[in-house]
């Protein structure tokens, strides 16, 4: 157990610092409940989504600029054929814009892998084509989606044998965030790809020794997060009930949580856990600015700050443990 | 050696004609540059001419001091993504401080900011070792919001351009850009310390190989301190510069649309990401290149979406290209 905690010390300190946040939050907003919890669960969603996409593609030792991008493309696709159509269609429509997630995902991978251009600069190419295109879908903020998308993150799971007051606390967008993450990453993790992610973050040329594909591994790295990036363009319109072809704060905001969460920039370290959490508690935070009554623009700097702290408190740590 | 085999062996012209090229990475770009200028002048007859030119000077120029400070940075292996913020930064507070202290004293005052946030993100990255990309992003986001802050107190005294850099950012004196006496001595700087002085040198040595460099002396964080402040400075003045040619004192988000154009130009360019190779030339040619690009796809009249995703795949293709010609060695 302490070995586990001493390994996961990082995740631990950031679990601690949320349930810090929630009691601070329960504190300046005595009549803080249920109700908001679930509307904070709501708007993690999309950052949620556009975080685990990133994780995928850092642990691997890279980078993907074109996150946000790809949320708005998958967003606008999925709108607009969801637009004046039948609520059964967007049982087909869910699966297609996921695969198209996917594939551009890929796409984004070969495009490294056959190109040999730095992974920065591909996604920066990509960030432009996929904003392009998805200004092709759509012209303007527009579509729609079906009803039970949108009911599907609204409102509190109910499970019979258990309280009201319990259930009242899990809403439906905390359960289908866990969900879409838990059936991706956990066999992820398990299998020999995910491995071999891990290991071609850690050090290429050992993976290459090893008999890792590293190019295929690379690919199917950026695959995965090309599939949460279509995850996030979905909870986008499910939540705004229409597609807006201009990418969000996304970008800037998955890279941060992801080295909050402790996934090192260069690769082969880190989970999943620690990135959400570390998005739970930057929106959070943001929450408690605003009950604070808080001048908004003053919230970024605040946000921009701790970011800055606890990047250079880790770094500071890790150099630390570097010569004992 | 090579000279040897190359004299008794008849070498092919495609191979020559490559090589060449590889050791004249620059030749490629001009070729691109003009190739490019060619087919606007085909398709719409008769643009290249005086005012156009004058024109595109004008717009890289912004864009071009900005690539400095992705070059000067990437030298190193590092990226400064804050340069948007501080040139959006030093345009508003000079055109929000000149009506009340004048041009000086509020060039002075722009510039603050600045070297601030390029202290910052040299001892982010020089000592505390954070990675340059989170750090200057995290910087950015500080500054953006300070200036949120910061406009919301000035707000009653209104802006002002003085009239030096509106001279400067849009005027033009027998048919060249006054912007030029701004950005040839900045320039011909850059190229100085990065080809003649010691700390140019410490640069390409920290990018190529920092422990081999740290062995052999140099101090690695107070280089990296100095680059970031250089870099800070230098995208302070691009802002300056900006306003004059925008005239949009009052905008928060001025140099944002320049940030990733800065980037591509600089790889564009030929300057590695991951350190030790580039040069300032490649950049300014670089900024050139995506300028002249952007006003091919506007006369083009295709609707925005194609425009961008034909710049993407253009940035892409330019660079990949270019790298396969200049790493065959």
């Amino acid at each position: 157990m302490s070995s586990f905690l001493r390994r996961q010390s990082w995740v631990v300190g950031l679990f601690g610092l949320l349930i810090v946040l929630f009691i601070l939050t329960k504190v300046i907003q005595p009549g803080y409940g249920s109700g908001d919890f679930g509307s904070l669960a709501r708007a993690v969603l999309p950052y949620a989504f556009a975080v685990a996409a990133q994780t995928v593609v850092v642990i691997a030792g890279g980078i993907d600029l074109s996150v946000a991008s790809l949320m708005a493309l998958t967003s606008v696709i999925a709108a607009s054929m969801m637009n004046g159509a039948s609520e059964e269609y967007a049982l087909f429509v869910v699966p297609f814009v996921l695969v198209v997630g996917l594939l551009v995902g890929a796409l984004n991978g070969l495009l490294i892998v056959v190109t040999r251009v730095p992974d920065i600069v591909v996604t920066l190419a990509t960030l432009f084509i996929l904003q392009g295109a998805a200004l092709m879908v759509l012209e303007a903020p527009g579509g729609a989606a079906a009803e039970w998308l949108k009911a599907s993150i609204v409102g509190t799971i109910g499970i019979p044998g258990i309280p009201e007051s319990i259930t009242a606390w899990i809403p439906k967008a905390l359960v289908v965030l866990l969900v879409c993450l838990g059936l991706v990453w956990i066999p992820l993790k398990r299998s020999a790809l995910g491995l071999s992610i891990y290991a071609i973050g850690s050090s290429e040329l050992a993976a290459f020794r090893s008999g890792v594909s590293v190019a295929r591994t690379r690919i199917a790295a950026y695959a995965v997060g090309g599939l949460f990036g279509a995850m996030g363009g979905l909870s986008l319109t499910m939540s705004t009930g229409i597609g807006a072809p201009i990418p969000g704060p996304y970008l800037l905001a998955s890279v941060a949580a992801v080295v909050l969460g402790g996934v090192t920039l260069g690769g082969g370290k880190g989970g999943l856990v620690g990135p959400i959490v570390a998005v739970f508690i930057l929106r959070l935070m943001r929450t408690d600015l605003t009950l604070l009554a808080i001048d908004p623009n003053v919230t970024s700097i605040v946000e921009g700050t701790v970011m800055v702290a606890v990047v250079m408190l880790g770094a500071f740590l890790a150099m630390r443990e570097r010569r004992p | 050696m090579s000279s040897v085999t190359s004299t008794t062996q008849p070498v092919s012209l495609g191979r020559r004609i490559k090589r060449f090229m590889s050791d004249q990475p620059l030749v490629p770009l001009v070729i691109l540059l003009i190739a490019l200028v060619a087919v606007l002048q085909i398709l719409r007859p008769g643009i290249v001419n005086e005012r156009w030119l004058a024109n595109t000077i004008k717009f890289s120029i912004p864009l071009a001091l900005l690539a400095g400070s992705q070059t000067m940075t990437m030298l190193t292996g590092g990226i400064d993504l804050s340069v948007s913020t501080v040139a959006t930064m030093a345009a508003f507070i000079m055109a929000s401080q000149a009506a009340a202290h004048g041009a000086p004293v509020a060039v002075m005052l722009a510039l603050l900011p600045a070297l601030l946030i390029g202290v910052a993100n040299g001892i982010g990255a020089g000592v505390l070792r954070v990675h340059p990309l989170i750090m200057t992003l995290g910087t950015g986001l500080i500054g953006a919001g300070c200036l949120q802050v910061y406009q919301r107190t000035v707000i009653a005294t209104g802006t002002r351009i003085p009239d030096l850099f509106t001279w400067l950012g849009t005027g033009v004196t027998f048919g060249i850009p006054n912007a030029l006496a701004l950005f040839i001595p900045v320039a011909a700087l850059i190229l100085f310390i990065q080809k003649r002085t010691g700390f140019g040198r410490l640069l390409y040595a920290v990018g190529d190989n920092e422990k081999a460099a740290r062995l052999s002396g140099a101090h690695y964080w107070q280089v990296i301190l100095a680059l970031y402040v250089f870099s800070s400075l230098l995208a302070g003045v691009a802002g300056l510069l900006y306003v004059g040619l925008i005239r949009a004192p009052s905008s928060l988000s001025l140099a944002e649309p320049l940030l990733l154009p800065s980037v591509a130009a600089a790889v564009v360019g030929g300057t590695s990401i991951f350190g030790g190779r580039g040069g300032y030339t490649g950049t300014i040619v670089g900024a050139l290149i995506l300028t002249v690009l952007t006003t091919l796809l506007t006369i083009l009249q295709m609707p925005e979406g194609a425009r961008r995703v034909l710049f993407g795949a253009i940035i892409l293709l330019v660079t990949a290209v270019y790298l396969r010609i200049t790493e065959d060695r």
